[in-house]
């Protein structure tokens, strides 16, 4: 019996691998509008449990793939769009807008690539969801947005989409060194009633199916990224909630400490990928 | 709900007869109206129900979208033209409200 199990197992394993080339094949690559060429495979980092880092591009279906080749037909440009509007926009009792400081949106050019990153002024790990809070509270007057709100994460994907194309490279070590331990220990650690850690899934069996969709590694550089599950765009740590209450662990809170955490160890694992933000993914 | 803005995809000029394509994509929730807030009340249904797109005063594409069309709704399609002119654009909401836009073909 045991046997049997494990063959039945092998068997559709390699028939899942073809499933993942077929999907994925070695020459499926991700140009946007015809003309921006965006890697979506990486020699992976020194240190790195990966043999290869594959963006979550790669996994999808070639429907969702053209959709995100096309700036027109990726539904997230809406918001963005809409971001567009927010940023010269002045807001709260200061009445300035974002351009009034940081001019352009171009000059948040290659931003998005190093975070999340430490704030020695603040003395803390601070991820962009921050830096634009920050601005907003103490040098607009204005209200802190949601995390996940659709003004945030439009936002968050303007900021991104000035670094597309641009090399992830998250720092670790330094005054994030702490963070970074304890955001290994996070993925690390097997939580909830299914008791699975995000290892299980992203680093044990990408490329695998799991029921109807094939598991990605994990990576961060596509976010904020547009589900179409939820027609809208979706943070990282929204998605983090999303995987803990998939496994039926309890989730931490958006802009916790462990998920912020989680989040430099998780972007500094796509170290060598490139900025797609935002995405189109299921 | 956020400021809803139209986007469309045409080319600026065409060859005569020859078939191109047209991408039109609207920020729309498209409440359905099958579905109730916390309170367990009916949230009102509001959608697009009517898209159209006119070609120099003459109708190229017309459809009535039903409560089961995603939000965002995306129309692609084809069509070709013997002479330059607006491509105008309309999409009818349950309010009332009209949201438009328009494109100018040439030929050359």
């Amino acid at each position: 019996m045991k046997t049997l199990t494990k063959s039945t197992l092998m068997g559709g394993f390699l028939a899942l691998s073809l499933g993942f080339a077929a999907t994925a094949g070695e020459d499926s690559t991700l140009v946007v509008n015809g003309e921006t060429p965006i890697p979506v495979r990486a020699a992976a980092p020194e240190g790195s449990p990966l043999p290869e880092l594959f963006s979550g591009w790669v996994f999808r279906s070639v429907e969702t793939q053209a959709m995100q080749a096309d700036d027109f037909d990726n539904p997230g440009m809406i918001f963005v769009d809409q971001a567009w509007e927010a940023w010269s926009t002045p807001e709260g009792s200061a009445g300035k807008s974002c351009a009034d400081c940081h001019g352009e949106p171009d000059s948040m050019a290659g931003l998005r690539a190093t975070m999340p990153k430490w704030n020695a002024e603040a003395g803390k790990l601070y991820t962009l969801e921050d830096y634009i809070n920050e601005s907003r509270v103490k040098h607009m007057g204005a209200e802190p947005w949601k995390w996940s709100g659709a003004q945030m994460t439009g936002m968050t994907a303007l900021i991104s989409l000035q670094s597309r194309g641009a090399t992830i490279n998250v720092k670790t070590d330094g005054p994030v060194a702490e963070m970074y331990e304890k955001g290994k220990e996070i993925y690390y650690t097997r939580v909830g009633q299914l008791d699975m850690a995000c290892s299980n899934c992203h680093e044990d069996n990408y490329g695998v199916m799991i029921r109807a969709d094939h598991l990605s590694q994990g990576q961060t550089n596509g976010f904020p990224a547009y589900r179409l599950k939820n027609a809208k765009l979706n943070s990282i740590h929204a998605r983090f909630k999303g995987c803990m209450k998939n496994i039926r662990a309890r989730p931490y809170k958006e802009g916790s400490d462990e998920f912020r955490a989680l989040e430099l160890y998780v972007a500094s694992r796509g170290n060598g990928l490139v900025v797609e933000g935002p995405s189109v993914r299921n | 709900m956020a400021k809803i803005k139209p986007r469309v995809k045409a080319p600026k000029s065409v060859a005569a007869g020859e078939v191109f394509t047209v991408k039109t994509l609207i920020n729309h929730k498209m409440e359905s109206g099958q579905r109730k807030d916390k309170a367990g009340e009916k949230i009102p249904r509001q959608i697009i129900n009517k898209f159209e797109a006119i070609f120099n005063g003459t109708p190229v594409l017309t459809a009535d979208l039903d409560p089961a069309i995603s939000t965002n709704p995306f129309i692609e399609f084809s069509m070709k033209i013997s002479e330059a002119g607006d491509l105008a654009f309309k999409w009818h909401d349950d309010d009332g409200s009209v949201y438009e836009t328009s494109k100018s073909i040439a030929i050359g």
